[in-house]
């Protein structure tokens, strides 16, 4: 049953929660319950950037625009130099050779940055806009969230510091250890991975 | 100031006292001596009852049967005896414990669910929230949640276990490390919701969806990609727990249910779910809850949460005395049902089965229980688990060299508890 339904999808769903009394017009299976919203609802909360440029607005922000914003609204928190503040706020910066080459496996001591571990540059944009700063979170405009991912990325040594960042040019940005996130191959049964 | 610091150590003996860990001469000589010490430094002194129930305590009267008992009251209150407490940090950002010790059964009392929050628990009006349903639908739908629960609700038991349970216990484990330090982010409850199949159907989901984006309504904005075909397998959106409305920790007015996935999956106080192609690589699924491993990659989407026992009692900081002890504790598996938990007295050179109490519910956490004669000697006590795929809980060992030392996520190792000849009981991480 279970097979059949993932199989036919949302017919067969339909067909399974269908004992709706369908007397008005209602697609069979749905209950006429809530309604469509606005567009204005939805950019309300419609704010996700994904690598494939899905849901990144318009706007444009320098490396050097960043970094000026960082020290404003970053560093109280992450440090000047993004080391970050343990526990609570993580670090940002950093590609030191120790921690380079991803060994995090072995040396729980090793510090994961940005530049050394984050597998896509557009999850900056879309942290930074959803929950940043810590004092006063999702307050950034389009341009300031471009200009503090495009110093994150050029302190973290993966874009020039001259950089300019938008949508077009963030999906672009290829994370030095991008390659390295593999799916999980955990099955259950006997064997421990 | 020094009498509250008293009443601390009063209430943990007496708490100690009711779970029968103290002799009444030990109470009587105080907390102060040995084990009292290591109580005290141990684990986190819980609220006084001064603090749990108000200032104006009624004295204790030497007969109960002698004088007439309290009135009845609009909100029940624990007894005065028992302060069950989480480990709060006081940071937005951060963890409290479910006390495992203390609790019997498997349903956590939904005060003492584990809570993991990425900035601090948002206040919720229930009147103003809505579900917002986007992305590959044929019809966009936003749900009040007065609306949500008009739809044909389900009820399921059902354990949430953050990613992280365990990590100190993995990689630096200590002798006076309690149930609640080695694996307290876990906790159990009687969930009720609509099956998410149901509200897909309603707003028609796209044969091309494969994935969907999770956000919830706090001040990060959590947000996590989940496959559709975990929605249209057994995920609800819920909105009671152990049957009353969701504690505002627990995601009050609504949350997503991912059975047996970890917990961050499960996005508290939901306000939106975008139908999409491929995961929207939010920070949650990249920078954290990625497993690092010692070729050199990293697991990602290791959503299932492996099969894992822990024995809650005799536990640190008991003591015990030579005589009969049950040997409790709890068993779950992300991957369905628990089918055995064993029980090793002697260091794990033989193994009994323990007895399960109850059904064993898929993806529920089981208490078992293993009777057992203490003689004196040093021993230590282990438990493993298997689930219905045949999986057997692993040694710490077996997954640290699978994994690595450092690896970040889901720490699923057996452990046990060292009884030493003087009946104090340290935890023994190193399995």
């Amino acid at each position: 049953m279970r097979l059949t339904l993932i199989a036919l999808g949302g017919a067969a769903l339909a067909a399974c929660s269908g004992n709706n009394p369908s007397a008005n017009a209602l697609e069979p299976g749905t209950y006429g319950l809530g309604r469509a919203p606005t567009a204005a609802e939805v950019a309300e909360v419609d704010i996700d950037a994904a690598p494939n440029g899905h849901g990144l607005p318009s706007g444009s922000g320098t490396a050097a625009q960043g970094a000026a914003l960082f020290r404003t609204q970053c560093a109280g928190c992450h440090g000047d130099k993004g080391q970050g503040m343990a526990p609570v706020f993580p670090a940002l910066i950093g590609r030191d050779t120790a921690s380079e080459g991803f060994r995090f496996a072995s040396d729980p001591k090793l510090v994961k940055t940005i530049g050394n571990y984050w597998p896509y540059a557009t999850t900056i944009f879309d942290y930074v806009r959803r929950a940043m700063p810590h004092t006063a979170p999702g307050s950034l405009t389009n341009d300031q969230v471009y200009a503090l991912t495009a110093y994150l990325l050029a302190a973290n040594q993966v874009i020039p510091d001259g950089a300019t960042l938008d949508s077009a040019r963030l999906v672009r940005v290829q994370m030095p250890y991008h390659d390295r996130f593999v799916p999980d191959d955990r099955r259950g049964g006997p064997t421990v991975r | 100031m020094k009498r509250e610091g008293r009443r601390d150590r009063q209430s943990t003996a007496a708490r100690a006292f009711v779970r029968g860990e103290l002799t009444r001469r030990e109470l009587l000589a105080g907390a102060a001596g040995a084990v009292g010490g290591a109580l005290l430094a141990g684990v986190p002194v819980p609220a006084s009852a001064a603090q749990v129930h108000g200032a104006d305590l009624p004295p204790v009267p030497a007969d109960p049967t002698k004088v007439q008992g309290a009135p009845t009251s609009a909100v029940g209150a624990r007894s005065r005896f028992v302060t069950p407490a989480r480990t709060p940090t006081g940071e937005v950002t951060g963890n409290s414990l479910t006390p495992l010790q203390d609790l019997t059964g498997t349903i956590t009392p939904a005060d003492l669910h584990f809570e993991r929050h990425h900035a601090g628990v948002p206040l919720i009006d229930p009147t103003r929230h809505a579900l917002t349903i986007h992305g590959l639908v044929r019809r966009p739908l936003r749900l009040s949640v007065e609306e949500i629960r008009r739809f044909p609700q389900v009820t399921r038991i059902h354990f949430v276990e953050c990613a992280g349970n365990g990590r100190q216990a993995y990689r630096d484990p200590k002798p006076d490390m309690t149930p609640q330090h080695v694996a307290g982010l876990t906790a159990q409850s009687e969930w009720t919701g609509v099956p998410l199949k149901v509200l897909f159907a309603e707003a028609g989901v796209k044969p091309g969806a494969t994935w969907f984006l999770a956000e919830g309504g706090d001040a990060c904005v959590m947000a996590r990609s989940i496959p559709v075909s975990k929605a249209m397998d057994d995920a609800l959106v819920v909105w009671a727990q152990n049957g009353e409305p969701l504690r505002p920790e627990q995601g009050f007015p609504l949350r997503l249910l991912l059975p047996g996935w970890e917990g961050n999956a499960n996005v508290k106080w939901l306000r939106r779910l975008e139908l999409g192609t491929e995961p929207w690589m939010t920070r949650w699924e990249t920078s954290k809850y990625t497993d690092p491993l010692p070729n050199g990659t990293a697991r990602q989407f290791s959503f299932v949460l492996d099969a894992k026992s822990i024995i809650t009692f005799p536990a640190f900081p008991n003591v015990l005395t030579r005589g009969w002890w049950p040997v409790t504790g709890i068993a779950w598996s992300g991957r369905g049902r628990v089918t055995r938990v064993e029980v090793s007295v002697d260091a794990g050179r033989s193994w009994h089965d323990a007895q399960l109490q109850g059904p064993a519910l898929p993806k529920a956490h089981v208490r078992f229980t293993h009777h057992w004669r203490w003689d004196g000697a040093e021993t230590v006590l282990l438990s493993r688990t298997t689930d219905e795929t045949g999986y057997v809980q692993p040694t710490r060992a077996a997954l640290v060299g699978m994994r690595g030392i450092g690896t970040d996520f889901h720490f699923n190792q057996m452990s046990g508890w060292h009884v030493t000849r003087d009946g104090r009981v340290l935890f023994h991480g190193d399995t």
